[in-house]
């Protein structure tokens, strides 16, 4: 066993945990952070999505060892109050979900791209979602959902 | 996942002793071929030794005519490197198609060529940019690295430390993606640098391997039409779900021909 502090939404919180406990299953289970979804648990559908150092990760493919230290956010983190993170409010005006599962990591990797690229072309972010599936949408409205929000983020 | 012991040594030292001292050790970088690996539990290791509190393995810089990447340089840093950029434009594209954002904000150059998947990226631009990978022990051609499907000249405790890059007169890499991981089914990268022209093909084989009778062509004239006939047998080549070995053997020409266009 092992014991990890990072700090989470700005707040530092430490665990003992298994040196193969997984970043998501620390969130998930320990610090009952459920907004981040395993989806496949294999690396490839996005659902799992945080920030680790401000770049965006997927948590099912990280140990909660190696984010000793650093500085993780969830899609917990976004909102100030009842005020939602902007990307978060562009994907409930557009219609950016449906059953929702995939949502939390669409939003998390949306934030990152418009850290790297302000103004995405829609060509841009639908390259970004390579790795974030949706089962339910056909992405339309996530695409949609994206550019509205990284509009919003420029303010 | 299998239990195991976790280290994260603080010193290219500390990492070389750490791995060298374990049972069954195994370095990890950025995680995302290892850890989906001990998820499956086709590896067990004793103890992971994780490279990533050495960040002296990370970083970019310029060695006179060469590009010289750390081992824990991320996909993500060699695709926005102004220094890649300006002197290998073909290097910071292949980075910039691995994967998906995700996998390029953690995995690094140092784990793809360690673990040499045979439809890798990286292994194309390395064989064919004729650049030279720097471990704990010495100093290998990237030819004499790559030695087989998943397998290096690596030995079990040396750690690479870093890759040097010559520059190239004109290089490009095209590549026929898996749609869903972007793996390559074939990739093929050419350069033409001081030690000639060189065609190297990943995806299509068990490992990374060069065209001479392609490279024979374009030295005598570097263009798209010199390759047109020049086919590579099917034999040795990989057939699977996502191709047969005939389809690939033809995805080489045709990436080979994009590939060269593209270099100008
Ligand atoms: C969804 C998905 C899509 C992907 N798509 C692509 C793609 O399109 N193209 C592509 O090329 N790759 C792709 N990859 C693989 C990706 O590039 C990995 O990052 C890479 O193969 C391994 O790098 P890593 O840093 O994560 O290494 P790790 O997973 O940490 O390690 C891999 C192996 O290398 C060894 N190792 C690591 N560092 C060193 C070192 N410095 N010295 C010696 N041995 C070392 C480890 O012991 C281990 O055996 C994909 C992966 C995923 C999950
Ligand atoms: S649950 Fe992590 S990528 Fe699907
Ligand atoms: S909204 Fe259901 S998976 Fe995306």
């Amino acid at each position: 066993m092992a014991n990890v502090t990072m700090t989470i939404n700005g707040k530092q919180v430490s665990g003992e945990v298994e040196s193969r406990t997984l970043l998501v299953e620390f969130l998930r289970d320990q610090q009952r952070l459920t907004g981040t979804h395993v989806g496949c648990d294999t690396s490839q559908c996005g659902a799992c999505v945080v920030h680790v150092n401000g770049d965006s990760a997927k948590s099912c493919t990280m140990l909660a060892v190696q984010a000793d230290g650093a500085d993780v956010t969830t899609i917990e983190g976004l909102a100030n109050g009842d005020d939602l993170h902007p990307m978060q409010a562009a994907f409930r005006e557009n219609h950016g979900l449906q059953c929702g599962f995939c949502t939390p990591g669409m939003i998390m990797s949306a934030i990152d791209l418009v850290k790297n690229n302000a103004d995405p072309s829609e060509t841009e972010i639908r390259e970004w979602l390579e790795g974030n599936i949706c089962r339910c949408t056909g992405y339309h409205n996530i695409v949609k959902s994206i550019k509205a929000g990284a509009e919003a983020m420029r303010g | 996942m299998y239990e195991f012991e976790y280290v994260k040594p603080g010193s290219l030292d500390a990492a070389k002793s750490a791995i060298a001292g374990a049972e069954d050790g195994k370095l990890m970088a950025g995680g995302m071929t290892l850890i989906p690996t001990l998820k499956q539990r086709l590896a067990s290791p004793s103890d992971v030794v994780d490279l990533g509190g050495l960040g002296d393995l990370a970083g970019i810089r310029k060695d006179g005519d060469s590009i010289v990447i750390g081992a824990m340089t991320r996909h993500a840093d060699v695709a926005a490197s102004a220094d890649v950029k300006a002197a290998i434009p073909a290097l910071a594209d292949l980075a910039e198609g691995i994967g998906d954002p995700q996998v390029r904000n953690r995995g690094t150059i140092g784990g793809s060529i360690a673990n040499n998947d045979p439809a890798a990226d990286y292994p194309a631009a390395l064989v064919a940019l004729g650049a030279t990978v720097r471990t704990t022990k010495r100093e290998l051609a990237a030819e004499d690295f790559f030695t087989g499907m998943f397998e290096t000249a690596l030995e079990d405790d040396e750690i690479i430390t870093e890759v040097v890059f010559p520059t190239a007169e004109k290089a490009a890499y095209a590549k026929f993606p898996n749609p869903a991981s972007r793996y390559a089914i074939v990739g093929v990268f050419v350069a033409k640098g001081s030690s000639g022209v060189k065609v190297a093909v990943t995806g299509a084989g068990p490992a990374v391997f060069r065209v001479p009778e392609m490279e024979t062509a374009l030295s005598g004239n570097f263009s798209a039409d010199a390759l047109k006939g020049i086919s590579v047998s099917a034999d040795d080549l990989n057939s699977d779900i996502h191709a047969g070995a005939d389809y690939r053997a033809h995805l080489v020409g045709v990436m080979a021909q994009r590939a060269v266009k593209a270099a100008g």
